[in-house]
């Protein structure tokens, strides 16, 4: 029998509902609003108190209304199908709900239930499986969807039977298990799990050890992203935070990606819903939807929702996680999610942290940054999680605690600064301010050495050395003017600019810049600090930026050719000739 | 909005508190959110303990007793919706400012959101003729965008202009703490245009209470989307001034014992302002609701909590600013920007449009640079002092919002000025636009 209560409070989505029965901590309920049932979840229980946040508006909702207590927390309904929805913060399948406007108490299933997959049998009859154990496959889209022991199922089992090869939908019964009693159970191929809990049905989580490709070169040879890793992208509003997610969605090199939207603009995910479905994914050339699910709670929709949406996502990530595969999980914006969680520890009149976010901000963000890596799964095989999130500062400025909380825990910090925005030097990551803890790590120095070339690294540490040298003559130049400082000054500064307009710079708007492949950031990098090394010889300082600009033109048109294509090398010999001409003045100077 | 008393309606007459913007009592069966005349003031339920009912008062509770007489309605704000409201002014409580009664379905005010599902990708364009919008910051239907201004700023002069321009069907003005002169203003203007019949106004001006300006804006969306989705009309949504509106939002919930955020601002001000702002959208069936705002600054500075909890919202700003070399309030192209523009640009207008604009904002901040060396004291160069020219042409025949051309005459406009001062090599635009479409090559 469910606990039955009665609303005695009501400070909008806060309510508090007074009970006999036993309740527990994020344990969801409904409230019976006439023929309405309204989700909320328990989120305080002070004596016979719950307090409650109810994931709708509470409009005309009145004190003694009836409240049921479902015995389970709030829970992500896993299983084929998942793949290319769209789904609101609770997992409703929005393409599902009727109308034009989202209705109060619409709730639908997130899978669909009828449509029949095509199983193939991956365990045999007796063997000896743990939760996450591979039963099965089925196609979803192009991945092998793996059925699986239910993540809840504790201890060994063994497979008493199991299905064949064959046509079977979600619900059916795919395996029946026995645990150490003799207790028999039943699988399908749909499981529930609640979202706060973390899946742990992984052997071991190493420290990440290879990176994860974005095709974004400011990222990739700069401020490498590992795979499994975990990164946070803060700026201002306009600074280029959503562009650059979308462009991690549409070019990093993952096997799906989950992007969840979090609090931000309803248009915004129009542009996903109307692009991706349109867009080749530029390794399989299948188009960009069939490898993505959307979580979409936008500002508009309820804030106890968009709490529990970044939940779900990961929950839905570390579902697939455990089928083996590289998962890019994207939030954009975290800060929306703090909001939320500000809005009623302020209504609950909870003792505020700084502005007045909760106190345990730090830990709630740590814990989730921690569920995102890489794992090797009890079967040996491997799955990862790489986490980037995005943060809103207040006023643009970093001190303050969504920032500072996240920056404790995530390992890879992409400033979007307000400057390079303005003067459209895209994607605004601040070279300087920006790190990724990853190129530290010797495993992923090794590895990137291997995989790229032999002193990779180096060359990366030398291009960030001319950048830093470039900032400080910069400032030199504007205090001691043009002419008041040696031509050394100005070459240097043109060389961090040469690094800023060919590698930092990058078009996320044009069709080949828009992802630069590995060996193509290799080759752009090798020129770029060939051209770097060389001793140009010049009369006045008048003539370094205009000599300059005419380097980086020919390298730009490079990076807006196709790597290695006919009009790439012609860019490269127009390259090659304004450098003899430099080349040719300097053997002249010192014959 | 009418105090007719029905037979389920409950009155009480004891109120055991009182606060600036809020009154309490004990009353049973109240639903949340619900309506209530106190004292003959309009007031809503926005707090419920067991009997404890709080209630905001949005006249202000100056001379309310503790025995004044509290009527419930046993329904939300709602606004009575049909064809009916065009061409007409209301008060913030939807009640005809001349008098008389609406024809129409009561409908609720504050209504559900659109499932994102459901809108399609904003796409027609919305010329102004004010270049410093159309060739920089082009607007889309669909879109929602706000002035950022100082209070001296003649925003609400452009945005009648802009309005006008943009070949609504419907022009919807929402105004919070509008002076009165302002109001006159809106109203001759619209009038003199011939464009009364496509105007309905929701008019809370400085000379009623503050806390009634909370209604406005739903009551204005409301009848936005009575238009859009039930006549398939593009409808334009102006909301002027939504720091007033944020200030009444402030008054309230500090009544109400919220801890306050920053600036005094309730914590919940970004999703208060988001679940405005996302009423604009572009519907399947050819209506949209595009939302053009104001919000006034102090002293420029966009940092505070309602300038930057509205950046993180709309789809970009319009940022006015007095240009004094040239003596006139122009769009700031750095600081401006439409995030949509990219759905319009070289697609619905000429394919150079956004190299044309990019170039000359890079010109334009060439300039600010020369101006810069030259105001510490370092020398020019033959470049700084033609970068200089330019910026002058370029703010008085572009960025200056007295300018009402059509936008391939903008683009006209920039290559004279191109032309004037400049190779095309110091340009860098695209060699097929450069021979296409620049005829003053020097
Ligand atoms: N990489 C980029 N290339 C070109 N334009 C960009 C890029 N990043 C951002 N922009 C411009 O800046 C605007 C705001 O970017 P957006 O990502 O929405 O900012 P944020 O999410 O930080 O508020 C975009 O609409 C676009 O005009
Ligand atoms: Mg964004």
């Amino acid at each position: 029998m469910n606990t039955i209560g009665n609303v005695t409070g009501v400070i909008a989505n806060l309510v508090i509902v007074e009970t006999e029965g036993t309740t527990s901590q994020n344990e969801i309920c409904f409230i019976k609003l006439g023929e309405t049932k309204l989700m909320a979840e328990v989120i305080k229980v002070v004596g016979k108190k719950a307090y409650i946040q109810v994931f709708e508006s509470t409009r005309g909702l009145k004190v003694g209304t009836e409240v049921e207590f479902m015995g389970h927390m709030l829970e992500a309904t896993l299983g084929p199908g998942i793949l290319s929805k769209n789904f609101d913060g609770l997992m409703n399948d929005l393409d599902k709900m009727e109308g034009v406007f989202l209705k109060r108490g619409d709730y639908t299933d997130p899978l669909d239930f009828d449509k029949k997959f095509e199983f193939k049998v991956l365990a045999k009859e007796g063997d000896k499986v743990t939760a996450g154990s591979w039963l099965g496959e089925v196609k979803e889209n192009w991945i092998s969807h793996k059925i699986m022991v239910p993540f809840k199922f504790e201890g060994e089992y063994t497979i008493k039977s199991i299905k064949g090869d064959g046509e079977y939908s979600p619900k059916d019964t795919m395996a029946i298990l026995i645990d150490r009693d003799g207790k028999k159970h039943e699988v399908t191929m749909v499981q529930k799990w609640p979202v706060k809990v973390p899946i742990r049905a992984y052997r071991e989580k190493p420290r990440p050890f290879r990176i994860l490709e974005t095709g974004i070169r400011v990222m990739d040879t700069l401020n490498p992203m590992a795979e499994g890793g975990t990164g946070f992208i803060p700026g201002p509003f306009g600074s280029g935070k959503t562009v650059l997610q979308h462009n991690l969605s549409k070019n990093a090199e993952a096997d799906l990606v989950i992007v969840a939207a979090c609090g931000e603009r309803a248009n915004e995910v129009v542009e996903i819903f109307t692009e991706f479905p349109e867009l080749d994914d530029p390794r399989t050339g299948r188009k960009l939807m069939e490898r993505t699910t959307i979580i979409a709670n936008t500002s508009n929709m309820p804030v106890a929702a968009r709490e529990a949406s970044v939940y779900t996502a990961m929950t839905i990530a570390e579902y697939y996680r455990a089928m083996g595969l590289k998962v890019l999980l994207l939030a954009d914006s975290t800060s929306r999610w703090a909001q939320a969680l500000r809005e009623m520890s302020n209504r609950m009149e909870e003792l505020p942290g700084p502005d007045g976010f909760p106190m345990d901000l730090s830990a709630i963000i740590a814990n989730f940054y921690a569920r995102a890596g890489f794992v090797y799964l009890n079967n040996g095989e491997t799955g990862s999680i790489t986490f980037i999130g995005t943060v809103s500062p207040a006023g643009g400025n970093l001190k303050e605690p969504v920032t500072e909380s996240t920056k404790k825990v995530a390992r890879s910090f992409y400033a979007l600064s307000q400057e390079r925005a303005d003067s459209k030097r895209y994607p605004a990551i601040d070279p300087i301010d920006s790190y990724s803890k990853y190129l530290e790590y010797p495993e992923i120095a090794e590895y990137l050495n291997e995989k790229i070339a032999p002193n990779w690294t180096e060359s990366v540490f030398e291009a960030k050395d001319i950048l830093l040298r470039g900032k400080e003559v910069y400032e030199q130049i504007n205090i001691l003017g043009d002419d008041g400082v040696p031509i050394d000054y100005h070459i240097k500064y043109w060389r961090s600019e040469l690094v800023d307009f060919v590698i930092l710079q990058q078009d996320a708007f044009d069709k080949i810049d828009a992802s630069s492949s590995l060996d193509r950031q290799y080759y752009m990098l090798k020129k770029t600090l060939e051209i770097a090394h060389i001793d140009f010889p010049f009369d006045s300082f008048e003539d370094v930026g205009p000599y300059f600009k005419r380097v980086i033109n020919a390298l730009k048109q490079m990076n807006y050719s196709e790597y290695e294509s006919e009009k790439f090398k012609n860019n490269e010999k127009e390259l090659e000739k304004i450098l003899g001409e430099k080349r040719a003045d300097a053997e002249a100077e010192k014959a | 909005m009418e105090k007719d008393t029905k037979a389920f309606q409950r009155v009480y007459t004891k109120l055991f508190q009182l606060t600036k913007a809020t009154v309490s009592l004990y009353a049973k069966g109240v639903g949340n959110e619900e309506l209530a005349i106190v004292d003959g003031r309009l007031a809503q339920v926005v707090k419920i303990m067991g009997d404890m009912v709080t209630l905001q008062i949005f006249g202000g509770t100056e001379g309310i007793a503790t025995n004044a007489e509290v009527i419930f309605a046993g329904k939300a704000p709602t606004l009575k919706v049909g064809d009916d409201l065009a061409g007409r002014f209301f008060n913030a409580y939807g009640e005809p400012l001349e008098g008389g009664e609406i024809l129409g379905r009561e409908q609720e005010i504050g209504g559900p959101s659109v499932n994102p599902v459901r809108r399609k990708q904003p796409s027609e364009y919305i010329p102004t003729g004010i270049a410093g919008i159309d060739l920089n910051n082009a607007l889309v239907t669909g879109q929602k965008i706000p002035f950022f201004a100082d209070p001296d700023q003649p925003y609400n002069q452009v945005m009648a202009m802009v309005a006008l321009r943009a070949k609504a069907d419907k022009i919807i003005l929402a105004g919070m703490g509008l002076t009165n002169d302002d109001y006159l203003y809106f109203k001759n203007v619209f009038d003199n245009a011939g464009a009364l019949d496509r105007i309905v106004g929701f008019i809370n001006t400085t000379e009623n209470p503050p806390v009634e300006r909370l209604l406005v804006p739903d009551m204005a969306l409301t009848a936005a989307e009575y238009f859009a989705v039930e006549k398939n009309e593009k409808v334009l949504v102006l909301l002027t001034d939504m720091t007033l509106y944020s200030d009444a939002l402030s008054i309230v919930s500090n009544r109400m014992d919220q801890i306050p955020s920053k600036d005094s601002m309730p914590g919940s001000l970004y999703s208060d302002l988001a679940k405005l702002y996302e009423k604009a959208v572009q519907f399947p069936d050819g209506g949209s609701i595009t939302i053009i705002a104001v919000t006034t600054l102090s002293g420029g500075d966009i940092t505070h909590a309602v300038p930057d909890n509205t950046g993180y919202i709309t789809e970009g700003q319009l940022f006015l600013r007095k240009d004094s070399d040239v003596g006139k309030v122009i769009v700031d192209p750095f600081r401006s920007l439409s995030r949509l523009k990219q759905l319009v640009i070289g697609k619905k207008t000429r394919e150079d449009h956004p190299q044309v604009m990019n170039a000359a904002v890079r010109l334009y901040a060439d300039a600010a640079n020369a101006k810069t060396k030259q105001e510490n004291g370092f020398d020019l160069t033959d470049y700084d002092e033609r970068t200089l020219e330019f910026a002058k042409g370029y703010s008085r025949q572009l960025l200056a919002i007295d300018v009402n051309i059509e936008t391939d005459a903008m683009l006209e406009t920039a290559y004279e000025l191109f032309g004037k001062y400049f190779k095309p090599a110091e340009v860098g635009i695209r060699q097929e636009f450069v021979d296409k479409y620049w005829k003053n090559k020097g």
